[in-house]
């Protein structure tokens, strides 16, 4: 317990001083995604991992939070910065609908309908061009110049949203969560009130969700529906996050965002320029292949499995020697 | 006073009747077992009482109230805790979370919660295995652990569906024994099994259905010796004799 508390100072001290050390936009610009996708696979961690209703739409949360700070800013006048706050806010009514129309399903059935949750949102979006500017999209002035603000404002974000989860888990809401995910009918004949825990859970889960894209508004300038309402770049990719980080730990999401968000940017540039420029479309393919190799040899993720891929590390050590 | 009254249940899906104007009440502090052949609705009768399925017809009262239309965790928080037939363990949770979820119920800090599954565990026998996942017990441990999860809900009466259904001789003693101690601490218990060594000598008194409709009430042994019963369990030669 004590060697992980140090260990855990020591990377947060790493985080803080990171940015001060390595100047490179493009490395600090790395490190802030990773730490919205930190957020948003926490927060489909909460929801899938912990209460065991898979999200496939949490792009609706991320969508419905970039485009609230957006708007905002865009038709009141107000800084995109409060969208933090109303974004959440807002994702979390968009969590409501989707509660009153989705848990009415269970397990693979929740799981379509909010697929088909998110493509609808995102047709909505691209259509009523009065309030979204459709396909145009947004675009506002950013607040900062330097980089040094947004990457602390997303290391915050990124380290309440992982402790608020780990609180949640510890406390009474922890314990129905996984209870409901456990057995949905046992839970409810020992009293717990499921509709109303798993909507909590959503409820939780799209506000940090809508937190991060009205963050994502606010540091990139521009979003349009095809990028926030994303299946494949929002949705799937805070899934993929989750199952390789490992699904119901709470650092699980950390290290599955560092390593698909490393993943993603390996093969976007080809490699750092070292492969031919085809392979950066082969990123697609990458993705299918380690998540089949996950599943294969690391159900639970990197972090659910380390024991085992420690032990398989050590075996292997000796045997080369 | 009766502590739970069931009027003239019935249950149909679609044109089966599964329960059919059943009528039996428990009254404070015993042991009603509710028997018949398999298919005859006794797991329905207890999934109406918690309100898993909507009744068709009838009434179902707990302390003179009618719960009819309640959700099935509100059942819970009235007082009445249910285990079931097919276990139900909270499979990759450990056996003491198993309880302390349950046990959320009653009490609100997590301490509370600890100390009160703790305590249900050492009475059922479970203390000692407190850290195992649910999913590592064998049967007789985890129909032990559907029986400490309800407990810890603090029921005032309690449904056990086939709680002794697959245990071993010595594994059945233990059974009675844990099912007699739950009755001496003064919960009423409604209990539906099949090994008539349980249900005979625990019972004090028996209703047994078959094809949803009541055919005999009353003493273990006047049910034993009830020829319907007896046509119901083995056959029409063995009750003419």
């Amino acid at each position: 317990m004590k060697k992980n508390h140090l260990f855990m100072i020591i990377l947060g001290i790493f985080f803080l001083i990171f940015p001060l050390v390595i100047h490179s936009h493009y490395y600090q610009h790395l490190v802030i995604i990773i730490f919205m996708w930190v957020v948003i696979g926490s927060s489909w961690n909460l929801l899938a991992g912990y209460t065991g209703q898979v999200s496939f739409g949490h792009a609706i949360f991320f969508g419905v939070g970039a485009y609230t700070a957006g708007i905002f800013a865009t038709k009141l006048g107000i800084s995109a910065w409060w969208g933090m706050v109303f974004g959440g806010f807002f994702s979390m009514l968009a969590g409501l609908f989707v509660g009153w129309v989705c848990f009415r399903l269970r397990g693979p059935y929740f799981a379509l309908a909010t697929l088909a949750g998110g493509e609808i949102i995102r047709l909505i979006a691209t259509n009523w061009e009065s309030l979204t500017e459709g396909m145009v999209g947004i675009l506002i002035i950013q607040t900062f110049k330097s980089k040094l603000s947004y990457y602390y404002i997303a290391f915050v974000l990124a380290i309440s949203c992982i402790y608020v989860i780990h609180l949640i888990m510890k406390s009474k809401w922890g314990y129905y969560f996984v209870s409901i995910r456990e057995d949905e009918d046992a839970a409810s004949s020992l009293g717990i009130n499921t509709s109303l825990y798993k909507n909590i859970s959503l409820l939780v889960s799209s506000f940090f969700t809508g937190m991060a894209g009205a963050f994502y508004m606010n540091y990139m300038a521009f979003i349009d529906p095809e990028v926030v309402f994303s299946l494949h770049y929002v949705s799937i990719m805070a899934i993929l996050v989750g199952i390789v980080g490992g699904v119901a730990t709470i650092w699980g999401p950390a290290v599955g965002a560092f390593v698909m968000v490393g993943l993603q940017e390996t093969f976007r540039s080809s490699f750092f320029g070292l492969a031919p420029k085809w392979i950066s479309q082969a990123h697609a393919m990458a993705f299918g292949l380690l998540v089949i190799f996950v599943i294969m040899f690391l159900a639970n993720g990197i972090v659910g499995d380390w024991s085992k891929i420690k032990r398989n590390i050590f075996r292997i050590k000796p045997s080369n020697a | 006073m009766p502590l739970l009254e069931v009027k003239n249940l019935t249950k149909a899906f679609g044109g089966l009747m599964a329960v059919d104007d059943v009528s039996f009440h428990v009254e404070d502090g015993e042991i009603v077992g509710l028997i018949g052949p398999n298919g005859s609705g006794k797991t329905t009768t207890f999934n109406c009482i918690n309100q898993f399925f909507p009744v068709t017809s009838g009434n179902i009262l707990f302390k003179r109230k009618s719960i009819i239309g309640l959700k099935t965790h509100q059942i819970c928080h009235l007082g009445i805790g249910r285990t079931f037939q097919v276990v139900k363990p909270l499979a990759r949770m450990t056996v003491l979370e198993n309880v302390t979820a349950s046990a959320f119920c009653r009490v609100n800090t997590i301490k509370e919660a600890k100390d009160e599954a703790l305590r249900v565990l050492e009475f059922c026998n479970l203390a000692d295995q407190k850290d195992k996942l649910a999913k590592s017990l064998p049967i007789a441990g985890r129909k032990r652990l559907e029986i400490a999860r309800s407990l810890a809900t603090k029921p005032e009466l309690l449904l056990l569906d086939e709680t002794a259904a697959g245990l071993n001789p010595g594994e059945l003693d233990e059974a009675i024994e844990l099912i007699k101690k739950i009755r001496d601490i003064g919960i009423s218990i409604l209990i539906v099994e099949h090994i008539m060594k349980v249900i005979m000598t625990i019972s004090d008194r028996i209703h047994a259905i078959n094809f949803g409709q009541t055919i005999a009430e009353g003493s273990p042994r006047e049910v034993a010796n009830n020829p319907a019963v007896i046509e119901a369990y083995l056959g029409e030669q063995h009750a003419s004799r």
